[in-house]
């Protein structure tokens, strides 16, 4: 969706301001916030795409004026009521009025380090071959669908080369949804600068991304 | 320094207090809510944030960086296979899944950001910086990466060739910076006390030996 969040290449937002020896959090909310939303993760209810999409699907003005960790605890709050976990009410309440979905499973402290541990792999055997070979020049469609997708805005329409085949991945922009896995072929391509940012870009600028097969098309 | 002490003191805490208000209500109310309903372990969150505090962070992946440094074969592992490669020194893990390892050359650097959200390779980096995650760096990156680089005090010589690589999908990067001149005979512990967080996302170089000193 052309949301937000989607930022590569807009202007106007501001100096980086990188800070000396940042601490890991800066306020003890943070941590938290951090801690509920992998803990409720855990649940198994969604998929790390439903909750990307969760929160791109902010009210951009919300979006952009929230930090990270309060982006997180606003989808959070979206997820949890979407599949009955929590209600609006419990929320503003801030305490339990009824008792709500039942999740797969609960994350228990002596979890925690074997579930870190694990991860979540997402790489899935793709039965046809690979579409697109290495050096192949490719390009990318030009969609601009209202649902998930990880194709960046600035990379849409735009010719590049294919660098590296990295093998199949969950779809995200059907599993956001609910709609299954669809794992397909996800490729490196690179683009010159001046493909994506015209005349003026820095000569020397390649940038590349990595596209599920069907974001892709022959030149 | 009049800054500095403000900033430990009443104004700052009360500054915090009045800008978070509604946001760490907003986040009480969901660890009450979910802790009530036998949902979530308070305990398990404990965990989770000491992992982060403590255990993963990047001195792991000043680690992975040091050995390719020190070992052709590794680092040779690392260019082919990064997950594995990684895994081997028992690094593995949420947001580390799928690795790939880029390396920095006397012709290009490189630099990593996720335009879409903020991919980051927790399992040897941490949790990402907050500028990292903001929409300044988000946004800039792919389009004046040399803008960029200088906020962090870092000015590429004009030839340097910049490759941005955008972190769309599941795989995590890893940059390996070059191998700074004047560490022949380093030990692995000793390169990897050269190794900083920036340098491994491209937003800055490895230490010389002679700032480490």
């Amino acid at each position: 969706m052309n949301g937000p969040h989607d930022l590569g290449g807009q202007h106007g937002l501001g100096p980086i301001a990188p800070e000396k020896d940042e601490p890991y959090f800066h306020a003890e909310w943070e941590k938290r916030a951090l801690g509920v939303t992998l803990c409720c993760g855990a649940f198994g209810a969604w998929t790390i795409d439903e909750s990307r999409h969760a929160r791109e699907s902010l009210p951009p003005a919300t979006y952009l004026s929230a930090s990270y960790y309060e982006i997180w605890t606003r989808a959070l709050e979206i997820l949890l009521k979407r599949h009955g976990f929590v209600t609006q009410a419990e929320l503003d309440a801030g305490r339990m009025l009824e008792k709500g979905t039942e999740p797969k499973r609960v994350l228990k402290a002596e979890m925690v380090a074997g579930v870190l541990a694990r991860g979540g792999p997402c790489d899935r055997r793709v039965a046809p071959p690979p579409r697109f070979v290495v050096g192949e020049r490719v390009r990318t469609k030009n969609f601009n669908p209202e649902t998930h997708t990880r194709l960046p805005r600035y990379a849409r329409a735009k010719t590049g080369v294919v660098e590296a085949v990295q093998g199949g991945f969950v779809f995200p922009d059907d599993n956001a949804h609910g709609w299954g896995e669809n794992p397909q072929w996800v490729y490196t391509v690179v683009f010159e600068g001046s493909e994506i940012w015209g005349e003026a870009a820095d000569p020397t600028l390649t940038v590349s991304i990595d596209a599920w097969e069907s974001y892709l098309e022959r030149v | 320094m009049s800054e500095h002490h403000h900033g430990e003191g009443h104004g700052h805490d009360h500054h915090h207090d009045n800008h978070f208000s509604d946001i760490e209500a907003r986040v009480k109310a969901l660890e009450t809510v979910l802790t009530e309903k036998g949902l979530i372990d308070p305990a398990a969150i404990d965990a989770i944030v000491e992992t982060y505090e403590t255990k993963v962070g990047p001195r792991n992946g000043a680690r992975v960086v040091a050995r390719a440094w020190s070992n052709p074969e590794f680092s040779d592992w690392l260019k082919r296979d990064a997950t594995a490669a990684i895994a081997s020194l028992g690094f593995t893990g949420r947001q580390g899944e799928h690795m790939r390892a880029v390396f920095n050359t006397a012709d290009t650097h490189n630099l990593v950001v996720c335009t879409l959200c903020s991919c980051y390779p927790w399992s040897v980096l941490g949790l990402p910086p907050v500028w990292y995650k903001a929409p300044p760096y988000r946004s800039r990156a792919v389009i004046d990466p040399r803008g960029v680089l200088s906020e962090f005090g870092l000015e590429l010589p004009a030839e340097k060739k910049i490759r941005v690589w955008d972190s769309t999908a599941e795989l995590r990067y890893l940059v390996v910076p070059e191998r700074p001149d004047g560490t022949e005979g380093f030990n692995e512990e000793q390169l990897a006390d050269l190794v900083t967080r920036d340098s491994m996302i491209g937003t800055g170089l490895a230490l010389s030996p002679e700032v480490v000193r």
